[in-house]
């Protein structure tokens, strides 16, 4: 088990092979974990993909994912939304973010081993003549409650992203089984 | 080398109501079914897991027609209904992905992008209120459509590192 397991942090066993490619999966202990990351991306690939199913433990049952690349938290991403809740569509908007919001995860007063899922994809992520964007398709559902979103968001950099760091919302940790995948693309 | 994204098993429609993927194997990740054609007439696609016709599954999605945006949800239902969109005789896709199939800790819960070419976009998420791993997964009409030999569903395998 990498020492660094407690913090959510990758392990790398090693390169799977072909197109579509496992960079490092981040799968969270009994103790829980603050942040997931992926330090020290390849810049090999063509685009990102991010697969996850995640769990906070606030005390909601719901939550948000925050994500932040390169370790900026200037106030230099934005973001768009289109969720349906289960009986209404809704549209909604950030500018001038420290960090991305994206993703739907369950929460602490969900039902057990209840988990939100999503996929996010990073285009182009290697450019340095480009500001990154990514989209997400994420939801929740609670049998009788939950939403679906439809995200987009935008990380107004030119340099490629290296590193990804994946928190809650709330603030809380990630309950014991989340996980996040990192896959990278050639192109 | 193991391949990370890799295809499983492809099925054709036979003239039947159903077609199932079964023995599916426990070793990949997630799982990715993509369908793509008509069927033999206007029907709903269910989608059942390892056999389970319990109420034991729900949804929550949301649409466009070209003229209105909605969303809706369902409960306690005995398959995954509204998440695998319509099909009729005009075509269209859905990709399906089931995320942590294998995972014995945590229920399952399926993605799903659907596009009908003359209706109808649709995004969603559904929950099958099961730790089991997915075994077998069973794509049905809600009445008695049948899928035509032309309509193709392609099991895909995703490993994570």
């Amino acid at each position: 088990m990498s020492p660094l397991a407690p913090l959510g942090v990758f392990a790398f066993p090693g390169i799977s092979g072909g197109d579509f490619e496992s960079i490092a999966t981040v799968t969270v202990g009994a103790g829980g974990a603050s942040v997931a990351s992926f330090p020290s991306i390849p810049s090999t690939f063509k685009h990102l993909q991010i697969r996850f199913v995640a769990r906070s433990t606030n005390s909601d049952n719901m939550d948000n994912l925050f994500i932040n690349l390169n370790s900026d938290s200037s106030s230099n991403y934005s973001f768009h939304y289109l969720l349906g809740d289960g009986s209404s569509v809704g549209s909604g908007a950030g500018a001038s973010q420290t960090k991305v919001v994206t993703g739907r995860i369950t929460s602490g007063t969900a039902a057990s081993n209840a988990f939100g899922a999503g996929i996010i994809d990073i285009a182009d992520y290697a450019s340095t003549n480009k500001n990154k964007t990514l989209k997400n398709l994420t939801g929740v559902d609670l049998n009788g409650a939950g939403n679906i979103w439809l995200w987009s968001a935008g990380w107004f950099n030119t340099s490629a992203i290296s590193s990804i760091t994946i928190a809650a919302a709330s603030g809380t940790n990630f309950a014991q089984h989340t996980q996040f995948a990192l896959y990278g693309i050639k192109g | 080398m193991a391949k990370t994204y890799e295809p499983i098993a492809t099925l054709a429609g036979t003239g039947a109501s159903s077609i199932i993927f079964s023995s599916i194997p426990g070793t990949f990740t997630d799982l990715v079914l993509v369908m793509n054609g008509t069927a033999s007439s206007d029907t709903n696609v269910f989608v059942e897991l390892n056999g389970d016709t319990s109420n034991n599954y729900s949804v929550t999605a949301m649409t466009g027609d070209g003229s209105s945006a909605s969303s809706y949800r369902n409960a306690n239902y005995a398959a995954l209904q509204s998440l695998f969109g319509y099909f009729g005789t005009a075509g269209g896709m859905v990709l399906g992905h089931f995320m942590s199939y294998a995972n014995a800790a945590i229920n399952k819960v399926v993605l799903a992008r659907y596009n009908y070419v003359s209706n109808l976009t649709l995004a969603g998420v559904g929950l099958w209120r099961s730790n089991s791993a997915i075994t077998s997964i069973k794509v049905k009409t809600s009445n008695s459509a049948t899928f035509p030999t032309s309509t193709k569903f392609t099991l895909y395998g995703i490993k994570a590192a």
